[in-house]
């Protein structure tokens, strides 16, 4: 299939999106599908973190948030040496030490990908005796602010129990 | 000695298609995936090669000891024509992003396929599970245990807070993608797809093409996912999956009734002509056939037709490929001549299971 914008080059860029709840599919050749904004689907930075980073990057008003954008344009991960604006570029992280050094500044971007920014999944088995206490504190803790919030004295004053007791034991 | 293991492979179906499972007939495959890095190792992409080496060296024989993975191969990239590389893509074994890859990557296929791990991709681990028919949680169960056992032998990279790392932060936390492939014919022809797209991007799922990020979509075969991985546990991000799928089922069946009822006659011819044209045909070309075995498929769960099970269906949706035929055929051939071969052999099968 030709590309649809040049109609010389085959297309090799093939988009669906979805346009006012409506299907439009997108046969383009590299170098148009690049004009009209496009990048290769195979780059796949994520949106939210080139948005992310800059918008981090980009005019600040305020002078608190160009001194902030200063300490960013220099921070580095210690372990692998990722620079925030590295990361911007190819929207990966270097190694796990990276999620530490930006960890601050993660938090807006982790909850614009997912909606969230705390991990409520498994653990690893080796790691797991030791967060299982906390993580299940924590639990207890957000379910207790719930039953709170519902006037649910009865299971709050369950759930303080649990957390007692469960502070003893850590 | 590794390739013998791949060529053994061509010429049949992967076990995954075999067309077995829970509503088989509109869901194909479940697969789940799991993304793991080993802590104080750099990701692959920022990685040398020395690091990616030692990276490879330590857990091929890892898995060794993992009771599920005891019976796999393992493959380093270097030794992977390719050919086989794109086979191995066709067969859902490896990622396209894997084949760009270079050196210092591995592949390990389990027994049967079913399980498969990339190494070095984007992630140190890329742990799949996949599975014929609606089976999340059954693929969900083996890849947890692999998992679990594997965390005993390697420690990963993983913090409290943000859960498993990985190299993209799309994929923290749980590093889980659930995946189905599912057959929407239906919903294709009155239309009605579009409006359900649409719907499932609003709640946290993504749609794709047949070989997943950034294809098209071909032979109405679309891969649902989640596409957040933090914040939910495995279960609820699996569960929520699942509870899409039946509905995206239900609206799926009511559209297949819905046209039978309105046009009855031009479905019948449609899945009839499709049915002389593959077996009768001399030339054809991949996405030709992929459209007509939807046609097939179709009149399969229409009752339509009987003429042959779902399970010979995704066989040659397979083994149709043009990586596959090559395989097969043990020689590379160009798109011209692939369409002969590729005509020859889906005419075998169907005058084949016409003598049952």
């Amino acid at each position: 299939m030709l590309c649809q914008d040049c109609k010389k080059t085959e297309s090799t860029v093939h988009l669906t999106q979805i346009v006012n709840n409506k299907k439009v599919v997108l046969n383009l050749c590299r170098s148009c599908a690049e004009k009209r904004g496009f990048h290769s689907p195979f780059e796949n930075i994520p949106f939210p973190l080139a948005e992310f980073v800059t918008g981090m990057m980009g005019t600040s008003k305020t002078p608190a948030e160009s001194k902030k954008v200063k300490s960013l344009q220099y921070k580095k991960c210690p372990s692998c040496g990722l620079t925030f604006e590295a990361l911007g570029k190819t929207g990966r992280f270097g190694c796990g030490q990276c999620y530490m050094t930006f960890g601050a500044d993660l938090n807006d971007l982790l909850r614009k990908i997912h909606g969230s920014n705390e991990h409520r999944g498994k653990i690893p088995s080796a790691a797991s005796d030791a967060l299982k206490p906390l993580r299940e504190d924590r639990r207890l803790r957000e379910e207790l602010r719930r039953a709170i919030e519902k006037e649910d004295f009865e299971a709050a004053a369950v759930l303080r129990d649990k957390i007692r007791e469960l502070t003893d034991q850590i | 000695m590794e390739l013998s293991f791949i060529n053994k492979m061509s010429g049949k179906s992967a076990p995954w298609l075999d067309g077995e499972g829970p509503d088989s007939f509109a869901v194909l495959s479940s697969r789940i995936r799991l993304a793991r890095n080993i802590s104080d190792f750099p990701f692959p992409p920022s990685a040398d090669t020395e690091s990616r080496a030692k990276i490879l060296d330590f857990l091929s024989p890892t898995f060794d000891k993992v009771t599920l993975l005891k019976d796999g191969k393992f493959i380093p990239t270097a030794d992977i024509d390719n050919l086989s590389q794109k086979f191995l893509m066709e067969r859902h074994l490896i990622s396209p992003e894997f084949m760009r890859g270079g050196s210092g990557r591995g592949l390990f296929i389990g027994d049967d396929e079913k399980i498969s791990i990339m190494l070095n991709e984007e992630d140190h681990i890329r742990l799949q599970v996949i599975s014929s028919g609606m089976s999340l949680n059954e693929c969900w169960e083996i890849a947890s245990k692999i998992d679990d056992e594997l965390s005993g032998l390697i420690q990963y990279d993983f913090n409290d807070r943000f859960g498993y790392l990985t190299s993209c932060p799309t994929n923290v936390g749980t590093g889980l993608r659930a995946s189905v492939l599912i057959h929407l014919p239906g919903l294709v022809h009155t239309g009605e797809i579009e409006g359900v797209i649409a719907n499932i991007s609003k709640i946290g799922l993504v749609v794709r093409g047949f070989y997943g990020e950034g294809t098209d979509v071909l032979g109405n075969l679309f891969q649902i996912s989640n596409q957040t991985t933090l914040g939910r546990t495995e279960e609820e991000i699996i569960d929520s999956l699942v509870k899409v799928t039946r509905k995206i089922i239900e609206n799926e069946q009511n559209a297949q009734e819905q046209l039978m009822s309105s046009a009855p006659d031009q479905i019948e011819d449609k899945i009839w002509r499709s049915y002389g044209i593959l077996s009768h045909a001399r030339v054809l070309t991949s996405s030709e056939v992929m459209n007509m075995l939807s046609a097939l498929r179709l009149g399969l769960s229409l009752g339509i037709i009987d003429k042959f099970s779902y399970r010979e269906l995704n066989e040659l949706l397979i083994i149709t490929q043009p990586a596959h035929l090559q395989k097969y055929m043990s020689k590379e051939m160009d798109n011209v001549e692939r369409d002969i071969v590729r005509a020859n052999l889906v005419r075998q099968r169907f005058n084949k299971s016409e003598e049952f």
